[in-house]
């Protein structure tokens, strides 16, 4: 998400996001640093200082950099030689927790195996240093960190190397360093733990000289994960794990229809459970009203919960229902509204072929496995929030808003994360503002510990928020040899950003966060109108956002033009491509490739299918073999073709891809879909909204084209292509276009 | 008061007889490793051994573990268990673990399968989706899962 903000917006998001704080202007925004050395036992390499001057190598002033380019933030070394890198980002699954060291580490040329990492928080040298905001999405961590993180290694090196060259008395230009050592003449050397003190007191260097990519020995190379050893023991701690003195544990009780408020509340059993603490009523997101019990434990919190007697006033809000929606959704494809692009449609009715579609999407959980939570510790002039956030910033600054605190009385510690797909990046901030509600309220009741407010899985797939539902609709008229003469399209579906701090990128009533992946890469006439309609189903980013809808529907399409006009759906795509589009190109061929597409026999009853597609700045192709049993579509074996210009660490990249891809397989197979009745959510747990098991894994294969150019993120870009390439097999057996998801048997 | 057997080691807990042991072991004993994924037995996140059986946790009140014995993700991984150190060997090894949430429910899944296999039967891929077919990961690593369990069959041979 978010890949198409540009930096200087940003800043100004982050203030406005501050100034609906009308106490605390812009004045406000953060600059304390809470940095603390602890943990390793060991000296901290330039124990302090966002702010201190840069200096050259000759001593004379120069600009200050920036907090994101002080190594202090960055880097710890121990006394052991053991390197510790802060993350800026938060660790989901998407491997940053590797990659970003793995980059400082290359540069440092430190010892890999000596090398952790650890999380960071809303301090100001976490910013994602092009935004100038903290944010974990749209797949940006390496694109943005890669130079970041290059220089901050490089800048610790130095400071390391002029440690080295006052112990000895050398000229620094007589030393090298080699994997956690600085060697010297006549056969002189220290390990960096031995000179991290030294090392503290010189200057931050601001010129630095970057490694050629050639000498590269760790970026490039396949590595297993840092946390991959506590992963496989049990011994990662994830946000819902922590665990305070005297904590306590709220869950909180939520209206049946999105807005709803309490008519009327009988507590008295609830309040009667052995280890409830209090039972509150708090405000809830969109306007609605909750009630949070406060216990022990979760448990005891669940148990009482379900005690309570509420009735609430729905008779007032909005409730929708997923089939009068989707009829709303088909009148509004036929209306004139704003267009995003612009064609001559004149030839449509004139063309040799004529095709006219429509697809349906549903709204969609992100459903990550660990539940959302966020505990607060509330002191006098300030509070401490524990949260696994791809937003830690805008998530202080909306806690000091409802703690009447200043932004910088609010550390936010950032958690590793179970998952997130999006869910943990909000604009409205809603579970760590509802996790402070509940704390502000049990104070004012007079209970003053910290708490930790947990979502049971019922309360994540219900209460939103969720990938909005869309329709689509074409009208394409082409020729005998696939030229396409006209293309209207329509697109239906609610804005995820207007009206929050992003809305600034709302164009002309378009949100691009609903267009994004329309048309691209293709030369083709385009008219596309689109609608945003507003309901009151709180909606928001899914793991590659747009891309998610459109490029099912671009690339069923394409195919489908293919399929009518006899052509290959690869030589189709590549004549189309034409010049233009050389990662497409390379993308697909390799993918076509490695899976011997149209060369290779299929096992009986299974068909070929292609679908490429480029979200958040890298390419991703597959070629895919499918069959249907029983009626049912069933993915058998995948080969991935990718583009992500330079690797940092092809191991994760695999994963990205295949795990991308398997949440792509989720839109498509039954169950996936969140629904609503009257107002009402459907679904409730996996049972009723599921997603992939094992059984649903195909064979899998993930090739990527060797690169040289800065790198590109993966987190999302696996989704998009995936469905569509499924559905194109499915539709070559059957001879009939898959068009709504999740697949309905065929 | 109920006695537990957890791990080997002997506790009494001050819970009601019907609370979960998920919640007995993460909020009463702090054993954080046991996750909470969906209440409701369907994702496999809080899987533990009850005598050696997988089972869900989170549906499981203390009350049906008493007498009997408890071992968690803490115990099968920390090398005292030939088979629970070959599952964790192999996930390391094929870095199965994205976000790691689900992992400790999936090694405790894959961990009781491997101890029920015959001694030297490589088991077969349908056989491994089968026995893991309970655990839910969003992630998507169920690729790297199969080769891990493969793999630990191999070593384990």
């Amino acid at each position: 998400m978010l890949n198409e903000i540009f930096p200087n917006e940003l800043p100004r998001a982050l203030q406005q996001m501050l100034e609906r704080d009308e106490a605390d202007g812009p004045a406000a925004l953060p600059r304390r640093s809470f940095l603390k050395i602890v943990g390793i036992g060991g000296l901290a390499l330039g124990a302090f200082p966002h702010l201190a001057l840069a200096q050259e190598a000759n001593g004379a002033a120069a600009a200050p950099l920036k907090p994101t380019q002080q190594p202090s933030a960055f880097v710890q070394i121990a006394p052991n030689g053991e390197v510790t890198v802060t993350i800026n980002r938060l660790e989901f699954g998407q491997g940053v927790q590797t990659a970003l060291p793995m980059i400082l580490a290359e540069e440092l040329d430190a010892d890999w195996s000596l090398v952790r990492s650890r999380n960071g928080s809303n301090d100001a040298a976490y910013m994602d240093p092009a935004f100038g905001i903290h944010l974990t999405g749209g797949s940006n961590t390496i694109k943005n960190s890669y130079t970041q993180y290059r220089e901050l290694g490089a800048r610790a090196r130095a400071m390391l190397l002029s440690a080295a060259a006052a112990r000895w008395n050398v000229d620094v230009a007589s030393l090298r360093t080699q994997a956690g050592m600085v060697l010297g003449p006549e056969g002189r050397k220290a390990s960096y733990g031995e000179l991290a003190e030294a090392a503290m007191a010189m200057p931050v260097p601001e010129q630095i000289t970057l490694k050629d990519p050639k000498d590269f020995r760790i970026i490039g190379q396949a590595t297993t994960r840092i946390d991959a050893k506590a992963k496989s023991s049990g011994q990662q701690d994830f946000g819902i794990d922590m665990h305070l003195p005297g904590q306590l544990t709220a869950v909180v009780a939520r209206p049946p229809v999105f807005g709803a408020r309490i008519a009327s509340l009988d507590d008295s059993a609830a309040r009667a459970t052995k280890g409830v603490k209090a039972v509150l009523r708090v405000p809830l997101d969109g306007g609605a009203e909750g009630v949070a019990v406060v216990a022990d434990g979760y448990w005891q919190a669940k148990l009482a919960r379900d005690a309570l007697k509420v009735e609430w006033n729905t008779s007032t809000v909005e409730k929708v229902d997923s089939e009068k929606q989707l009829a709303q959704y088909r009148e509004l494809a036929s209306q004139p509204g704003p267009l995003h692009f612009d064609a001559d449609m004149t030839p449509l009715a004139s063309a040799p072929h004529q095709l006219d579609a429509e697809f349906v999407f549903p709204y969609l959980a992100h459903a990550p496995m660990e539940p959302l939570n966020c505990t607060v510790q509330l002191a006098q002039d300030s509070a401490q929030l524990w949260v696994g956030t791809q937003f830690p910033g805008g998530d202080g600054a909306a806690a000091a808003k409802v703690l009447n605190l200043k932004p910088e009385q609010i550390q936010v510690n950032v958690q590793t994360a179970g998952g997130g797909f999006g869910r943990r990046g909000v604009p409205t901030n809603d579970f760590v503002v509802m996790a402070c509600e509940v704390a502000k309220a049990a104070r004012t009741a007079g209970v003053n510990a910290p708490i930790r407010t947990l979502w049971s899985r019922e309360d994540d797939i219900k209460s939103g928020y969720y990938r909005p539902m869309h329709l689509h609709r074409a009208r394409i008229g082409f020729d005998d040899s696939g030229k396409v003469l006209a293309w209207d399209h329509a697109l239906v579906g609610q804005s995820i950003i207007t009206g929050t701090v992003f809305g600034g990128r709302v164009k002309n009533g378009i949100d691009p966060t609903a267009t994004e992946g329309m048309r691209n890469p293709y030369p083709l006439p385009m008219r596309l109108t689109v609608h945003h309609p507003k309901l009151n189903v709180p909606v928001l980013w899914w793991r590659s956002v747009g891309s998610t809808h459109t490029a099912f529907v671009m690339e069923t399409l394409i195919d489908e033009i293919a399929r009518t006009t006899k052509q290959d759906p690869v030589a189709y795509r590549m004549k189309l491509f034409g010049d233009q589009s050389p990662r497409h190109r390379e993308a697909l061929q390799l993918a076509v490739d490695k899976s011997e597409y149209g060369k290779r026999q299929l096992a009986a009853g299974r068909a070929w299918g292609v679908a490429v597609h480029e979200s958040f700045s890298s390419v991703v192709a597959y070629v895919v073999e499918a069959s249907v049993q029983d009626g049912r579509p069933v993915l058998h074996n995948v080969t991935a073709g990718v583009h992500c210009n330079l690797v940092v660490n092809p191991r994760s990249v695999e994963a990205q891809v295949q795990g991308a891809a398997l949440m792509g397989l989720s839109m498509c197979l039954p169950g996936g879909a969140v629904t609503l009745k009257d107002g009402v959510v459907q679904q409730s747990n996996f049972a009723d909204f599921s997603v992939p098991r094992i059984t649903d894994m195909p064979e899998f294969a993930v090739h990527i084209v060797p690169s040289a150019e800065p790198p590109t993120g993966m987190g999302e870009p696996g989704l998009p292509a995936l469905a569509p390439a499924f559905a194109n097999a499915v539709a070559s057996l059957t001879g009939k276009p898959l068009r709504e998801l999740p697949f309905k048997l065929v | 008061m109920s006695a537990l057997n957890i791990n080997g080691r002997e506790y009494t807990v001050d819970v009601d007889p019907g609370t979960p042991i998920l919640w007995t072991l993460r909020d009463t004993l702090g054993m954080t490793g046991t996750k909470f994924g969906c209440g409701a037995a369907l994702c496999g996140a809080c899987t533990v051994h009850l005598d050696g059986q997988a089972i869900r946790s989170c549906v499981t009140p203390i009350a049906a573990a008493v007498g009997k014995k408890i071992t968690t993700i803490e115990a099968a991984t920390n090398g005292s268990d030939p088979v629970g150190s070959a599952v964790h060997d192999a996930w390391v090894k094929h870095d199965v673990a994205q976000c790691g949430y689900c992992q400790s429910g999936q090694i405790m899944s894959a961990t009781a399968f491997l101890k029920a296999q015959p001694k030297g039967k490589q088991p077969t891929v349908a056989e491994i989706d089968s026995a893991m077919a309970g655990n839910i990961c969003r992630c998507g690593t169920y690729a790297r899962i199969r080769a891990a369990v493969a793999d630990a069959a191999k070593t384990l041979a």
